[in-house]
């Protein structure tokens, strides 16, 4: 067997995710997204802040309207579709990752979403959405992680806590949860970021940092659902709690959180792991400064592990990776553009004519009459 | 080489098998020969037949793999039924072909392979070339194994490596008797082994030693010869079903001006188009090989949603998988090509063999009421044109199409005249570029607005500014396309998708019946890959003086517009099918009509011979007489057929 180097495809120098994109120059606001359907999540639903969110985001990417897809699988969230005047598709349960990288390997010139549950992503679409991530495919995937099926009404999900008393599960669920970023780190995703849904203005910022990366980033937001599992996540929404319980990552930073920064990370020598210590019982040097960047997704997983897999009460939020690796669909339009011999991969159609007669001629031929 | 001075017999047709273990090298040996074969200019159809084990237990009965050819002076339909000549290059191989010869036929044997052991593992109690229980036939006793090893000392390979020639050798002998051009198999082993000197070099001393022990050796003292066939006039290439269905997708992409995004999983017996179509990235195709059978076509429909031809290729059970993601693209309306190698089923079933079985999933294994129109090649050949054909259904009527193929037609060859690309059918996407409903201010783009002739929805492409829409997989309201729950637009959406199916048979040419004496109270009709056979069959049964029509299917859906009245013409219509009568009960449930079926599931192409008696008892019945073939009969009547 050989292995052709990836270098000599000539793959163009590392951009970012939108720079392929048409830009526009007309001043765009958050209606100009919004479609002429009506809203229908239950009322207090968490995605009604997202949507919004996304809306009034989306005119700061400066990007032409009609080259921006979004595509959605089924479930709550991904209604999502329907509220954008953008180009978009409500597909079929888990697979909206599949769809999402066809356009984006058929297409550089647009901006491909995936707007995705719990359940859609991690269940019934696990096996899509780890191999997004590892052939990084230039996508932004949004993930509603609610904690469970709001759609089919109340169902537990793969990411709600074991013992989970739900409609399916009255003597409580047996399942151990994922943890999605600990999976899309495990699948050596490029780049992972956790946000909050009621927190416009980190998931703002998140959004833009995943729209820039170039590769598929995958955003976890957490959303909660008023009707079948409200509250779950109160202790990082909540005034009183949510020092204690978001350990915000900031790039460069330092990481401490708590009143007055009282907790800190550190590594954990005995785990290999990393851990909470109270910040003045340890050296400032030896507080782990933050690094979406390391190339290595070691500490980066080790952070993730810190997410509570039952109830919520302490959960790390912000970007945890953000590396740069060739994306699945330049190095595949690369390919065709070094076969055609046009880096633009647009030969005319009529030497693809004349070379497909060549082509069917091939081989050993022999004239009759 | 020279021409050696031996008896020379004219023959019309020959049908040789080559049989081994499945590491002999039985495909490339039966590959090389047809190659000649087609060079030579005789009319040819190959039959590959092998294990799904890439490397079964060597020696065993499961392990053997064969390739037979079928070449003749004149047009041939299928691979025969009985070969003339078998070349078995151990005990497994002799025993696993015998049942398939008929008395008269000749037997090559590498005698080298036939010690206990292997007698042994082949089920054999005692030696069958040293009892009597190969009376019946010609046996040619050749130590292969050793003269090839003997042949090529020179070179310096170890013994393992010398003796994997033998198949070489094998081939430079029947080369030889049958007088078939030598250049091509030089020119491809030398291309072949290009960088081994030493195995190239052994390949083709052994290749030319097996044709000179032919030219010298007493043990043959005849050779053959079968002229060049006449053929419709035109440039050939022999072609199996696999390369010319990816040729015909390729081509496809071409008429319509669209790039070709191929989303794939490997299953036998597809994957050779998914290959195929890597080689082709300059005709500005790329190929997914996705993560599973789901991801392939969701990757195919979202490049179609981007404005590219989507395809995907897959067998049966990858169909299954499919199945939600094809019903979506009907949902969607969106172009796509699906493309069925069937193979024996259910379930994993026999992943080499072939099945026409999968029609019924092709036709309803979808929820709800969501119809797509269905495709199928007759011939490897004519899997370029049927491509095409579902490439041109796919676009025009914004559309998922199935093309089932099988695993015959994809590793079967024959002779392809190649056709001149003005042939071909235009193909025009004609993507939608402007607002379709109301004016000025209120000017919109509904996507569910269909054209009225084709029923078919415009496609507006992200990118194209004013535009844009959501698609999905809920109901869509008829002209807007927003969801719908209403239920009288339900029942319109439905019926107006059914519709839209049924009008491509507006497009399809009537369906052409072959009833050359037009007194035939007898049609059969078949579909997909028993176009041979069931010629075949026809052939024999006029040949022997009665009158019998044939037509075949190339659209199972919908059927040519003609076929219910076709059908009442005859007194009795007989549907030979590899299945347990799918096409049977569609055309009972389309035209009330009593169709009588005939019905295999063996994994093999249906048998020309045992068609033709079929026929004739049915003819007998129709023309109330008794029917008598007479040699048109016989498996192996030296005759044309």
């Amino acid at each position: 067997m050989t292995t052709q180097p990836l270098t000599e495809l000539g793959i163009p120098s590392f951009r970012s995710g939108t720079e392929s994109v048409p830009a526009t120059d007309e001043p765009q606001t958050g209606k100009d997204f919004t479609s002429d359907q009506e809203v229908r999540w239950c009322p207090g639903c968490g995605d009604y802040a997202v949507l919004k969110a996304v809306q009034s985001f989306l005119p700061d990417l400066g990007l032409r309207r009609e080259n921006i897809v979004f595509i959605s699988g089924i479930g709550c969230s991904s209604r999502f579709p329907y509220y954008l005047d953008t180009y978009g598709m409500h597909s079929i349960h888990g697979r909206a990752p599949t769809i999402a990288t066809g356009i984006a390997t058929a297409r550089e010139d647009l901006s491909v979403w995936v707007v995705t549950g719990d359940g859609d992503a991690l269940s019934i679409g696990g096996n899509h959405l780890i191999h997004a991530l590892r052939r990084n495919v230039n996508m932004t995937i949004l993930l509603f992680n609610n904690r469970i099926y709001g759609l089919t009404k109340g169902q537990y999900s793969p990411t709600s806590e074991t013992g989970k008393v739900t409609k399916s599960t009255p003597m409580g669920s047996l399942d151990h949860p994922f943890n999605p970023v600990s999976l899309a780190l495990g699948a050596e995703g490029t780049f992972v970021a956790r946000t909050i849904d009621s927190d416009r203005k980190h998931l703002t910022s998140v959004l833009a940092a995943a729209a820039a990366h170039r590769g598929t980033s995958l955003v976890e937001i957490y959303q909660n659902c008023p009707i079948f599992n409200d509250g779950a996540f109160d202790a990082i929404k909540s005034p009183e709690t949510k020092a204690d319980a978001i350990i915000p990552l900031v790039q460069g930073e330092p990481i401490t959180f708590g009143v007055d920064g009282a907790k800190a990370l550190v590594h954990d020598e005995a785990t290999g792991g990393v851990k909470v210590v109270e910040t003045a019982d340890v050296d400032a040097a030896d507080i782990l400064v933050h690094d979406a960047h390391n190339p290595e997704p070691t500490t980066a997983f080790a952070i993730s592990r810190l997410t509570d897999s039952g109830y919520l009460n302490t959960s790390p939020i912000g970007i945890f990776r953000q590396v740069e690796r060739t994306t699945y669909d330049d190095a595949a339009r690369q390919q065709v553009a070094v076969a055609t011999g046009d880096a633009s991969g647009n030969d005319d159609t009529a030497d693809r004519a004349a070379r497909l007669a060549a082509l069917i001629s091939g081989g050993d031929t022999w004239t009759v009459g | 080489m020279v021409a050696p001075e031996k008896q020379v017999k004219q023959l019309d047709r020959v049908i040789i098998r080559f049989a081994g273990d499945s590491g002999d090298g039985m495909q490339l040996t039966g590959d090389r020969f047809t190659q000649e074969t087609a060079v030579f200019g005789n009319d040819l159809v190959t039959l590959p037949n092998f294990p799904a084990e890439i490397r079964a237990p060597q020696g065993t009965l499961p392990g053997v793999s064969s390739f037979q050819v079928h070449f003749a002076d004149h047009d041939i339909l299928t691979a025969g039924d009985a070969p003339d000549v078998l070349v078995a290059m151990n005990p497994a191989a002799l025993r696993a072909n015998l049942g398939d010869l008929t008395p008269g036929a000749t037997i090559i044997v590498d005698t080298h392979d036939f010690t206990a052991r292997n007698l042994t593992k082949a089920g054999y109690q005692a030696n069958p070339l040293e009892d009597e229980s190969l009376a019946d036939f010609v046996v040619h006793t050749v130590d292969l194994t050793g003269m090839t090893v003997e042949a090529v000392k020179e070179f310096g390979l170890s013994r393992k490596d010398a003796s994997r020639a033998k198949n070489m050798f094998a081939l430079g002998l029947l080369s030889w008797m049958y007088g078939r051009p030598t250049e091509t198999t030089v020119d491809f082993v030398s291309k072949r082994f290009a960088k081994v000197p030493a195995i190239r070099d052994a390949n083709i001393t052994a290749f030319k030693s097996g044709w000179y022990f032919g030219e010298t050796t007493e043990a043959f003292a005849v050779r053959y010869e079968i002229k060049p066939a006449t053929m419709p006039s035109g440039t050939y290439r022999n072609i199996t079903g696999n390369l010319a269905l990816s040729y015909g997708l390729i081509a496809g992409g071409v008429q319509a001006g669209l790039p070709v995004f191929l989303g794939s999983y490997p299953i036998t017996p597809a994957s050779d188009i998914l290959h195929e179509l890597s080689k082709h990235k300059g005709f500005g195709v790329t190929t997914f090989q996705a993560e599973d059978e789901i991801a392939g076509v969701g990757a195919a429909i979202g490049a179609s949603f981007a404005g590219q031809l989507g395809v995907t290729t897959t067998s049966g059970p990858g169909v299954s998988l499919k199945s939600e993601a094809i019903g979506l693209a009907i949902m969607t309306e969106l172009p796509l090509v699906v493309v069925d190698v069937q193979r024996g089923g259910p379930s994993t079933g026999l992943p080499t063999k072939t099945e026409q079985a999968d029609l019924l999933q092709a036709m309803f294994g979808r929820n709800g009421e969501a119809p797509l129109p269905i495709v199928a090649p007759r011939s490897p050949g004519d899997c370029f044109d049927a491509a095409v054909e579902a490439v041109r259904i796919a676009i025009t009527y914004r559309t998922p199409v199935m093309l089932l193929s099988d695993g015959y037609l994809a590793n079967g060859s024959e002779p392809w005249r190649i056709p001149s690309l003005d042939e071909l059918p235009a193909i025009d996407p004609a993507f939608a570029t402007e607002t379709n409903h109301g004016e000025g201010d209120d000017a919109e783009f509904w996507p569910y607005l269909r054209d009225e002739a084709t029923l078919a929805r415009p496609w507006a492409i992200p990118g194209t500014p004013g535009l844009e829409h959501r698609l999905g997989g809920l109901e869509k309201g008829d002209g807007h396309g927003n969801i719908s729950y209403d239920p009288a637009n339900h029942d319109f959406m439905v019926r107006t998708r059914q519709a839209k199916v049924d009008r491509v048979a507006d497009s399809l040419p009537p369906l052409e019946v072959d009833d050359p004496s037009g007194e035939a109270k007898v049609l059969v009709l078949g579909w997909g890959s028993t176009y041979g056979p069931i010629g075949a069959g026809v052939r024999r049964v006029r040949k022997a003086g009665y009158h019998v029509a044939q037509a075949h299917l190339r659209h199972l859906n919908p059927f040519p517009k003609d076929l219910g009245e076709v059908l009442k013409r005859y007194d009795k219509v007989l549907v030979p099918e590899m299945n347990l009568g799918q096409l049977s009960l569609l055309l009972r449930a389309e035209y009330l009509v009593d169709v009588v079926g005939y019905n295999e599931v063996r994994g093999l192409p249906l048998k020309a011979t045992q068609l033709a008696h079929v026929i004739a008892d049915l003819v007998g019945q129709a023309e109330d007489t008794t029917v008598e073939l007479g040699i048109w009969g016989q498996p192996s009547q030296k005759e044309d057929v």
